[in-house]
């Protein structure tokens, strides 16, 4: 077990994001990133689903990592999971009804993503508030960061349009190309496609120009 | 001892014998092979379908230069499989791609990309990919462009005319109005089935001449480059599928059970292309004889079934792809027996 002390909070926010973001490093979670990820909006609001429940999950298991008993931890690992989760759900299905008609069954699944499990079971349950809070943030924006993305890059691709939210409920899409530039990419064929080529472009940038950052580690 | 050092041994590693065939001598024969149904399309869709062609082999052999010079390897590109990717490929594109008010020129560039780079170059290169790149680029293009890469030129016998009529495929007429008008649109059925052999109907440049295709399928039979096994069980599992299934009530439109025709299914769409050319692919397809009957029985039924069934008026592109997924699965349960060897419960009988 790491001290408090020695963790630099700024490398455990990168972290999340460059060394292993979700995605595009760990290669999880890409049910939602191939299945809501059409349409920049979607992408977006599906982003910030996770960083809300990574941040919340993390905070509440460092609360308790003192009185968790260590046989029973996963299953109340899960249990605040879900609880979260719960909670997240309802609150886009309140305020976001448009989104959630879209992706509101992989908000569910949030619940079984791998890389909320590994952060609670891997960091918070031995960490502080502070530093816990720190690397869920991370791991979150750079779940937010992937997806937006790709969405991004598929929409602009597949449709020639880029529906921005500005607000809650409102949006605006601005049109590139009228016609449909390349179908595909907004299929779901086209989702594996995308999701492969942008993890290729962070790998390759990564190793390109992080090499600075990797030998001050 | 003078003997022993008359008959001074060479000792040196299999393999002894040597053939003088190539990969680019392959490569460059298959395509040969090819020419009499790519002078047929040139023929029946004039100087459209040859740049459309020439643009594909154009690309295709550009992209795998600059992918192979971008990760350092030795650019090869002369070894021909670039160029029959792009002959492949622009075969089985409409020839009215090639038009400029709505702009579909980027369709083939596109296709080719997609074909060399991501289902080649990215599974490493020739020999390692799992899909036909050909198949590829063309199922890339069709659900990217499924209007522009659906409209079908009649084919007008006239070398330098840049306008043409379009129609529907046969099947196309086959699927949305029932075989009773498609043989109307050819006047009988003796005509339909003449239109259908040599060629002059809608459809993609090289796919439309039956005979063509076959007479390039058979010289490569002679050639020993490919067996029967592939063509003959996936034309005949189609034929029988067709056979059976593919009679319709033109009242009510349910199906009646062998009354189907089979010579329209088998002359019809890429049946023959797909049969002799693509399926028959050595690097996506099976190598082990009896797994290849199998491979070409289940392209042959999933052919039928999505033309019969499924939305698309034509399924060998579709069928193909699934099948080439299957083709290491297949090799791998009919491997072939090792000479000498024994099974195991006779090799423990015999002790």
């Amino acid at each position: 077990m790491s001290s408090t002390s020695s963790i630099n909070l700024k490398d455990q926010f990168l972290n999340g994001i460059i060394k292993e973001n979700t995605i595009f490093k760990l290669a999880l979670s890409l049910c939602p990133s191939i299945a809501v990820t059409n349409n920049l909006k979607n992408g977006i609001f599906m982003g910030l689903a996770v960083l809300f429940v990574q941040t919340m999950v993390n905070i509440t298991i460092s609360l308790m990592r003192k009185i968790i008993q260590p046989k029973v931890r996963l299953p109340i690992f899960m249990l605040v999971i879900s609880g979260w989760v719960t909670i997240t759900q309802m609150l886009m299905a309140a305020f976001v009804p448009d989104v959630y008609a879209k992706v509101g069954l992989y908000i569910a699944l949030i619940v079984a993503f791998a890389s909320i499990l590994a952060r609670a079971e891997m960091f918070a349950s031995k960490n502080s508030i502070i530093p816990s809070m720190v690397d869920g943030l991370g791991m979150g924006v750079g779940f937010l960061f992937a997806l937006t993305v790709i969405s991004f890059f598929r929409e602009l691709v597949g449709k020639g349009t880029l529906t921005v939210p500005t607000g809650l409920s409102t949006q605006h899409v601005f049109t590139f190309i009228n016609t449909k530039p390349v179908l595909i990419m907004v299929l779901p064929a086209g989702g594996f496609l995308a999701v492969g080529i942008l993890m290729a472009l962070f790998n390759w940038i990564d190793i390109r120009y992080m090499k600075r950052g990797a030998v001050s580690h | 001892m003078e003997a022993t050092k008359k008959e001074q041994l060479i000792v040196s590693v299999s393999p002894h014998v040597r053939s003088d065939e190539t990969t680019s001598r392959i490569m460059w024969t298959v395509s040969i092979a090819l020419m009499p149904a790519m002078l047929a399309g040139v023929y029946f869709f004039g100087l459209k379908g040859l740049f459309i062609t020439a643009l594909c082999i154009i690309s295709c052999m550009a992209s795998e230069w600059w992918y192979l010079r971008m990760v350092g390897k030795k650019p090869v590109v002369g070894d021909g499989s670039a160029f029959l990717t792009g002959l492949l490929l622009g075969m089985n594109m409409p020839a009215s791609l090639w038009s400029f008010s709505p702009f579909t020129v980027h369709v083939p560039v596109i296709a080719s990309f997609v074909a060399m780079v991501i289902t080649k170059q990215l599974f490493g290169g020739l020999g390692f990919n799992v899909f036909n790149p050909a198949l590829i680029g063309r199922a890339f293009a069709l659900l990217s462009w499924p209007k522009a890469m659906t409209i079908w030129n009649e084919p007008a016998v006239a070398f330098f005319a840049m306008d043409a009529k379009t129609s529907a495929t046969p099947l196309g007429i086959l699927k949305e109005e029932g075989v009773a008008r498609l043989i109307e649109v050819f006047g009988d059925k003796m005509n339909l089935y003449v239109h259908l052999l040599t060629g002059n109907r809608a459809g993609s440049i090289g796919e439309v001449s039956a005979i063509a295709i076959l007479i390039g399928g058979l010289f490569l039979l002679y050639k020993k480059y490919i067996t029967w096994h592939i063509p003959v069980s996936f034309l005949a599992s189609a034929a029988v599928m067709a056979y059976v299934f593919g009679g319709k009530d033109p009242a009510t439109g349910k199906m009646i059970l062998m009354a189907g025709d089979p010579v329209i299914h088998l002359l019809s769409g890429g049946m023959m292309l797909g049969a002799w050319f693509m399926a028959t692919d050595y690097v996506t397809s099976p190598s082990v004889r009896n797994g290849q009957i199998l491979f070409g029985i289940g392209c042959g039924i999933l052919t039928m079934i999505i033309r019969l069934k499924g939305g698309f008026p034509e399924g060998v592109m579709f069928a193909i792809l699934i099948m080439n997924c299957f083709a290491p699965l297949i090799d791998r349960s009919f491997k072939a027996k090792v000479f000498g060897a024994v099974k195991q419960e006779k090799a423990k009988e015999n002790k």
